[in-house]
């Protein structure tokens, strides 16, 4: 439920996990590669993990939105490799009795992923690449 | 003692690979794994902030003593998302 994946994300797979008969919402977010990142034209984007941490960091991600938001259904998955424009690279998908429980989890673990998970990002451009170093992105408390 | 070190993203590019092992005296700390890494690994020294640590898939402060045999990750910031 929450994995490090190479092939593109397959979203109704997603659904088809969270979904039950106690779930009254399904919200999902799903974050995908921008052609423009700060001024700069986006040729492709090159995802790396740390993939046996990045799972267990989702998985405590998954304990946080549940002991704050719960009972409720989470998958995450990140993905990992050469992603062109317009590919998904991240997606939760949460389900919960009612929709406000369910918005607030998808958009609490979206921000907790971008600051803990082992994750990073290489932008290709026409004259060359880079690391994206978020500077807020260090671990939080364990 | 022996630790097994993994290096992720610019470090990785920086140090040519992503992992390797490291003999070093019993009661050494992940700071000083990093220090090591850094006199033995020449491009790593172009890296001058601290960079993020993790011991067996944990995040970890650089003072925390390891005992041998963990697996030790060094990485920069995350970006992930």
């Amino acid at each position: 439920m929450f994995k490090i994946v190479r092939h593109p994300i397959d979203l109704p797979g997603l659904l088809r996990l969270v979904g039950n008969e106690e779930a009254g919402a399904i919200a999902t977010f799903v974050g995908v590669v921008r052609r423009q990142n700060a001024g700069k034209r986006v040729m492709a984007v090159e995802y790396e993990a740390y993939p046996a941490m990045a799972e267990k960091v989702l998985s405590r991600i998954g304990e946080e939105v549940a002991r704050s938001f719960g009972p409720l259904r989470m998958v995450v998955e990140h993905r990992v490799g050469r992603l062109e424009v317009g590919e998904a690279s991240v997606a939760i998908v949460v389900s919960a009795a009612h929709r406000r429980e369910a918005l607030a989890a998808v958009s609490y673990a979206i921000e907790r992923v971008k600051q803990v998970a082992p994750i990073w990002k290489k932008e290709w451009y026409e004259d060359g690449t880079a690391w994206l170093e978020n500077p807020s992105g260090a671990p939080g408390p364990e | 003692m022996k630790v097994r070190v993994l290096l992720f993203a610019r470090l990785r590019e920086l140090a040519s690979r992503d992992a390797l092992e490291l003999d070093l005296p019993e009661g050494s700390t992940v700071g000083e794994v990093w220090r090591r890494l850094q006199e033995t690994v020449e491009g790593l020294r172009a890296y001058a902030p601290p960079p993020l640590m993790a011991i067996d898939q944990a995040y970890a402060s650089p003072d925390v003593v390891l005992r041998g045999g963990e697996e030790v990750a060094f990485f920069p910031p995350v970006s992930g998302g």
